[in-house]
């Protein structure tokens, strides 16, 4: 079963003339073991398509499935528990609270939504050692370079057993060989049954994705697919 | 891209045969480049015509090893020594057709735009695969660099094609001015 699907949805801001449609007949299902990059220029409506995947805001038409249940159709309630028991969020700036250590950091979506102290630290550590980072955990977040923040705010979108990470140009403050390896990190998550779908405007980061769509004035303009064979590629030049 | 100065460069190492010589430059670029046995031979005679190797004695096996020369030699120095001028390559396709395409009634540069995107894009996709395929053995590092210099390239013409579309876009967006409408005064 996919564990985000968009059934041609809409979003429209605002009425009449001054109506901005942000998405116009969007439809992607993100499987788990799957990571979707999602590109276009500023203004196709990438921010909406995250923040929709989110929960975060709810269509004008269609729906959003995420583990096959209907956003919009839940309660003020049970959407803030999808929220915060299936889906993580990394963003650009990594948002990691500074008065916290990184365990503390991943334990807390867990401590907040109801979990012992003690098991969420369980769940925390074992996150930080999923991501390479199990000898950092009492480090607060500006004793960690950015590449290390960057991989606790995976750890911390994916701890528990939560299954969809949703990242907002999560490579975009870092250098290149840093971005690089977060993104390998990503990948790693994803490998071992995670769904990804992250936002990009460098093409080289949405190459480590699986598919790539693109985006134009809210529209899915192209999907890059499963891939063509690579000596299709690697045709001598000479 | 001369198979040439790699033949050359592979033979400094110490006299190889044709199947030898072809394994070593696909270990040297990870099989990013194949190379037929075929190119291998043709280019050999050519180098031992032009006095850069030397043919030695058949071995048991049938296999005639060559040896690289002094005036061999010296002409890898110079191709090490020499930067590959940006004239020397071959004119790029990609940019003319872009050139034409928006000169060209009935041709939606746009859409040529989105098209090469998408190709580069996919090749950047199996690019990032192979990559991450790849180990950390320091043996790997030669064809890394290769891929990663296709990696950069391929990620070059994407942003250039970017630029392209925007160029286009912001040129059709300037509002061609009207002359019924009054101009305000005192702004």
């Amino acid at each position: 079963m996919s564990v985000l699907e968009f059934c041609d949805v809409h979003r429209t801001h605002g009425t009449g003339e001054a109506a901005v449609h942000a998405l116009r007949g969007v439809s992607l299902t993100v499987r788990p073991g799957e990571l979707v990059a999602v590109m276009g220029p500023s203004g196709s409506g990438k921010s909406t398509l995250l923040n929709l995947a989110g929960g975060l805001d709810l269509p004008t038409s269609g729906e959003v499935l995420v583990e096959g249940v209907g956003l919009d159709s839940l309660s003020h309630r049970r959407l803030s528990e999808v929220r915060r028991r299936t889906v993580g969020y990394v963003f650009q700036d990594f948002n990691l609270l500074p008065s916290l250590t990184a365990a503390e950091n991943v334990a807390l979506p867990l401590e907040l939504d109801g979990v012992s102290i003690r098991a969420s630290r369980r769940a925390a550590l074992a996150a930080l050692g999923d991501v390479g980072l199990a000898g950092l955990a009492a480090r607060f977040p500006d004793e960690m370079s950015g590449g290390q923040q960057q991989r606790v705010a995976i750890a911390r979108a994916l701890v528990g057993d939560r299954r969809l990470v949703l990242a907002d140009e999560p490579t975009g403050a870092l250098d290149s060989q840093t971005g690089e390896m977060v993104l390998r990190v990503l990948r790693d998550r994803v490998d071992a049954g995670a769904a990804g779908l992250m936002v990009t405007h460098e093409a080289r980061h949405a190459g480590w994705a699986d598919r790539v769509i693109f985006l134009r004035d809210g529209s899915i303009v192209d999907t890059s697919g499963p891939l063509a064979s690579v000596t299709d590629l690697l045709e001598p030049t000479w | 891209m001369s198979i040439r100065n790699s033949l050359l460069a592979l033979l400094e190492r110490g006299p190889m045969h044709g199947y030898q010589l072809r394994a070593a430059f696909e270990a040297s670029v990870g099989g990013t480049w194949p190379l037929n046995i075929g190119q291998v031979y043709t280019t050999l005679a050519r180098l031992e015509r032009d006095d850069l190797v030397t043919a030695l004695p058949e071995n048991d096996e049938g296999q005639r090893p060559y040896e690289i020369t002094a005036t061999g030699r010296a002409e890898l120095t110079v191709w090490f020594a020499t930067p590959i001028e940006r004239a020397d390559r071959p004119r790029d396709e990609l940019a003319i057709k872009l050139a034409l395409a928006m000169t060209t009634p009935g041709v939606d540069l746009t859409a040529v735009v989105q098209t090469q995107r998408m190709a580069g894009i996919r090749a950047l996709q199996e690019y990032t695969r192979l990559k991450a395929r790849g180990g950390t053995n320091p043996d790997d590092l030669p064809w890394l660099l290769v891929l990663e210099s296709m990696i950069f390239q391929c990620e070059a013409e994407i942003r250039w094609l970017d630029h392209c579309e925007t160029a286009v876009l912001r040129k059709r967006a300037v509002p061609v001015p009207r002359s019924d409408v009054p101009q305000e005064a005192g702004a």
